[in-house]
């Protein structure tokens, strides 16, 4: 009777050797450090973290401190190339530009959060559920995916911009949020639709987990390393989308900023105050680099395909 | 340094003394430590070892088929030629003319975007100066010798229209495509059903007979090996730890590891009541090999020599049987259930499986 | 394959009439077209307005207007319809829609098509030497570059191109073009003349709007060419004793560009999105304009026949992509 049920016979056979076998051949380590190690190891990402906070303290803590902000004072000269007392110069009509782009880079980066939030949030759940279920779910679901792919997403987004004029940057965030989530619902789905054939799935299926659970416990945190990454990209894009709206004059109205907005004011300024154009330029650059580079480290980290060789 | 019961003549292959270690963010992984062995012609070598052992990797260097990455010392000579070192011109030469390979997994050993005949005939075209025509006919050829049917319309099939063994057939007839002297197949069954795995054992047979190839046969499966080997290298660890005969090894081996794997062994003819004995604890990382004989931490007779000193291959008998073991001589006439105790006690287990079964953290252990 | 190009295209139906009805109500409720008649001073009589009105439709429901957009049966003046060929009325003066269409089509597909075109063969060269040159100094340098496409603003990098072909034409003799997408005199001029005016209108924006697209791809290439280069099928190619430059050529490269065709139809419409800036910024009387100026004029079915032609376009590509793809592939099979 017992004979049947032991299918791999003295696997576990307990004995005591001189030297504790398992403490030989591997180091314990938790897969949470084996991410961050990785992680540590892409220099240029942590390079791009370290660049990537300063930004954001800048953007947030800068303006507590920086004697301007980005609104004009008379005191201030007008058409004055970098100096010590405007690092940045300053604008024809009597703005500080450090106090412009650290309010611009602040509301840039407030938009990228919000639309990664929106779109991991609706991307992942949407391409699981459809990847899920399949079939006509499915179909249905990635058919409304279609839909907003056509739709390019420049027109949705300068539709609605102009619907609610007098735009702020949590209405542009909103719009971009809601129709930016597609390829992030592809991804996951794609990955959902193998994930759920696997045995993992079967076993908690047997125990009696039901469909939510599947998919909240067992199949999204399969994805969030692949969706993580994705989010960096999301965020990156993002605020590329946002900086082009308002260059377009559809984002975030005067008397706010943004980036993009101190760009298009620049526009024609490249040789004669080329501060004006460069410094916010080379800003949106520089974010979106060190986001993409903390995607790639992200990426290696995460993967545990990934090769451990030395470079 | 020992007998050699052939003459050097036939010798067709010679590694010896060889290294191969690849530099990883952990550190440097010695992968082959030293090893060393020789291929006579018409002979069949067995390799034996778990997986991370070397024995792979061993043929790969052999072949300048490892990444840019590894470092590798010694010497492979093959007919006196030495191998290692060659630019890719001159090994491609050398690369399936005088040694072909076959590798485990036949699902991705073919490109997917060429017709099987292709891939055969492109290897003909490699090394002979034919017609393309003549490339064909050659690879219709070499499929009907390893057992397809019909091998005039499958030549124009791709690999996906293929079953695993059919594919692993293809591969063989690749091997054998340009009659080389050293067909080294790298665990060539593993990946396929066990209905089959015969069959491509047949076929990589006849592939031998026809070619009167020596061949080296790697594998974790010491069933494949007893019907198949003259003599076997067993590995452990990057590290060749008992060689000789087939039947010497099999009957009488001479190192813990080797009656390790023996009492492993699932046996047809075995009663009711033999039971297997499992090897306790896992292969030694080979970035951090322990002290001594890399065996040691899982040795049921390990003393404290064994921790101190790395045993060399000491010569235990007649025909050259080798085994790296300090107490190589305790072990005459030594069976795998003297040195392992064959199983745990069966309410235990039972328990082990009802705890794995109470809570759904088990599952995600997937990730 | 026929079957397969039917069922796509039958599929993509129901696809587009959901976009189009959903722009549709979203320009629609964006904001009123003749807000500036109602508001003008002196003021416009209220006849005027009414028949302005009735004249583009607005005195119908949004439902019904969208039907008449869609097949102009119903109570209308046969100048609506688009499966009938009509475009509908403009709120833009007398603009005519089809007529306006039409000519800015082919210039934006000009632009599209170098981008896309030059993108994507240099992406491919690019991405194949960054993965067969792995952790090199090439690899890191293109790797870098590529990254920095990515990270940088189309209009940013417009702006800049457009300024530095200037600072070129006035230091280095050259002569680039930096307004419009022909010279105002284009229309006298024939031959050669009339293309090396083409071309010279078109080398800054296309090298503003292939950047994006570019950096996209060798990425893109660079990963695919990696994964076949460690696959055990170019081992076996090895093996053979095929020599290192065969292999490259025969099994990788050509492998390694099947995923890259999908990419490069993705792209087309990223390009179409990028030519909306790339076209401001270069004052280009294309597609990308008619777009933006549509929409500031609230002019519903511009925005539709936009949207009809971009869908067109990238739903072709699409289909391209994946006709090709099987061409490529021997898996990949439709039935």
């Amino acid at each position: 009777m017992t004979e049947l049920q032991r299918p791999d016979v003295g696997l576990e056979t307990a004995q005591a050797p001189l030297r504790d076998a398992e403490a030989l051949t591997t180091e314990e380590r938790t897969q949470f450090q084996m991410i961050i190690t990785r992680f540590l190891r892409h220099k240029v990402a942590v390079a791009s973290l370290v660049a990537f906070i300063l930004i954001v303290l800048f953007a947030f803590v800068g303006p507590l401190v920086w004697k301007y902000d980005h609104n004009i004072y008379r005191d201030i000269p007008s058409d004055q190339p970098p100096s010590w007392d405007h690092p940045f110069g300053t604008t024809r009509a009597g703005q500080d530009v450090m106090g412009q782009v650290m309010r611009g880079t602040q509301q840039t980066l407030k938009v990228g959060f919000v639309v990664a939030l929106l779109t991991t949030g609706i991307g992942a759940t949407w391409g699981a559920i459809a990847g899920f279920y399949r079939g006509r779910v499915d179909a249905v679901m990635m058919r409304i995916v279609d839909v907003i792919i056509v739709i390019p997403i420049l027109v949705v987004v300068l539709v609605l911009a102009g619907f609610t004029r007098g735009t702020t940057w949590f209405s542009v965030a909103l719009i971009i949020g809601l129709f930016g989530w597609t390829s992030t619902a592809r991804v996951v789905r794609g990955m959902v639709l193998s994930l759920r054939e696997q045995e993992f799935v079967e076993a908690s299926r047997a125990m009696g987990a039901g469909d939510g659970r599947i998919i909240f416990r067992h199949l999204l945190p399969n994805t969030a390393g692949v969706i993580i990454v994705d989010a960096t990209l999301v965020i990156a894009s993002a605020i590329l989308v946002e900086a082009a709206l308002s260059f377009l004059g559809f984002g975030i109205q005067i008397p706010d900023t943004s980036l993009g907005l101190l760009i298009q004011n620049a526009q024609t300024a490249v040789f004669t105050r080329p501060w004006l154009f460069y410094i916010p330029g080379f800003f949106v650059i520089f974010i979106v680099l060190t986001i993409n580079f903390i995607g790639d480290g992200l990426r290696d980290a995460l993967d545990p395909r990934q090769q451990m060789v030395r470079r | 340094m020992v007998t050699d019961p052939w003459p050097d003549t036939d010798l067709l292959l010679t590694v010896e003394d060889l290294t191969v270690e690849f530099p990883t963010d952990d550190g440097i992984v010695q992968a082959v430590r030293g090893v060393s062995y020789e291929l006579r012609r018409g002979e069949v070598l067995g390799i034996v070892g778990e997986s991370g052992s070397g024995k792979s990797v061993s043929s790969l260097a052999v072949m300048g088929l490892l990444p840019k990455t590894a470092r590798i010392s010694g010497s492979a000579k093959l007919q006196g030629r030495e191998l290692l070192g060659l630019s890719d011109a001159e090994l491609s030469k050398v690369r399936g003319n005088k040694i072909a390979m076959i590798f485990q997994d036949p699902l991705t050993s073919l490109s997917p975007v060429y017709t099987i005949g292709y891939q055969l005939a492109e290897a003909v075209l490699a090394h002979r100066d034919v017609p393309k025509e003549k490339a064909w006919d050659r690879a219709v050829e070499l499929l009907d010798i390893v057992g397809i049917p019909n091998p005039e319309q499958r030549a124009n099939s791709y690999p996906h229209e293929l079953s695993g063994g059919m594919r692993q057939r293809v591969v063989i007839a690749i091997a054998m495509a340009n009659d080389p002297d050293v067909i080294i197949a790298d665990e060539p069954t593993t990946a396929l059903d066990v209905t089959v795995q015969a069959q491509v054992m047949e076929a990589l047979n006849s592939a031998r007979q026809e070619t009167g190839a020596a061949m080296i046969l790697i594998t974790h499966d010491l069933g494949v090996v007893a019907g198949t080997v003259d003599r076997v290298c067993v590995m452990y660890a990057g590290k060749l730890v008992e060689t000789g005969a087939v039947d010497q090894v099999f009957y009488g081996p001479r190192m813990p590891y080797t009656l390790g794997l023996l009492g492993s062994l699932p046996r047809l003819d075995a009663t009711r009541s033999h039971r297997l004995t499992p090897i306790v604890g896992t292969p030694p990382s080979l970035v951090n090999l322990p002290s001594g004989c890399p065996f040691s931490p899982r040795c049921p007779i390990v003393q404290p020599i064994c921790i101190q000193e790395e045993p060399e291959l000491f010569s235990v008998g007649v025909d050259g049987q080798l085994a790296a073991c300090h107490f190589h001589e305790r072990l005459i006439g030594a069976q795998p259930v003297d040195l392992f105790p064959p199983t745990t006690i069966d309410e235990e287990l039972v328990a082990s499986y009802e705890d794995a079964g109470q809570d759904d953290a088990a599952p995600e252990e997937t990730t | 394959m026929l079957v397969y190009v039917l069922r796509r295209l039958l599929v993509t139906i129901p696809v587009l009439i959901a976009a189009t009805f959903f722009t549709f109500v979203l320009v629609d409720a964006s904001g009123d077209p003749l807000q500036e008649l109602r508001f003008a001073v002196p003021p416009v009589p209220e006849e005027t307005i009414q028949a302005r009105a009735e004249q583009l439709y607005l005195d119908r429901p949004t439902i019904e207007r969208y039907w008449l957009w869609l097949t102009g049966v119903g109570n209308s003046r046969g100048d609506i319809g688009i499966l009938q060929g009509k475009w509908g009325p403009s709120t833009q003066g007398a603009m005519d829609i089809g007529q306006e269409i039409s000519e800015r089509f082919l210039i934006t597909l000009r632009l599209v098509a170098a981008a896309t075109l030059f993108a994507l063969g240099l992406a491919v060269v690019t991405g194949v030497i960054s993965a067969v040159k792995q952790y090199s100094l090439t690899d890191n340098v293109l790797t870098f570059f590529g990254f920095l496409g990515l990270a940088m603003p189309t209009f940013w990098l417009a702006a800049l191109v457009k300024e530095a072909g200037i600072w070129a034409n006035q230091n280095l003799g050259t002569n680039f073009a930096t307004l419009g997408a022909t010279s105002p005199l284009y229309y006298r001029m024939e031959g050669w003349e009339a293309f090396m005016d083409v071309v010279l209108h078109l080398v800054l924006p296309t090298l503003t709007l292939m950047l994006t697209g570019y950096a996209a791809i060798s990425r893109y290439q660079r990963a695919s060419m990696l994964e076949v280069l460690n696959s055990d099928y170019i081992r076996l190619a090895r093996a053979k004793g095929l020599r290192n430059r065969v292999v490259m050529r025969r099994h990788a490269l050509r492998t390694a560009l099947i995923p890259v065709v999908t990419l490069a139809a993705l792209t087309v419409s990223a390009a179409l999105t990028g030519a909306v800036i790339t076209e401001t910024v270069f004052r280009w009387r294309g597609l990308g304009t008619f777009l933006t100026q549509s929409i500031a004029q609230y002019d519903a079915f511009a925005v539709m026949a936009f949207l009809v032609i971009s869908g067109v376009l990238v739903v072709g590509a699409n289909l391209i992509a994946d006709l090709l793809y099987g061409v490529l592939d021997p898996r990949i099979r439709y039935d």
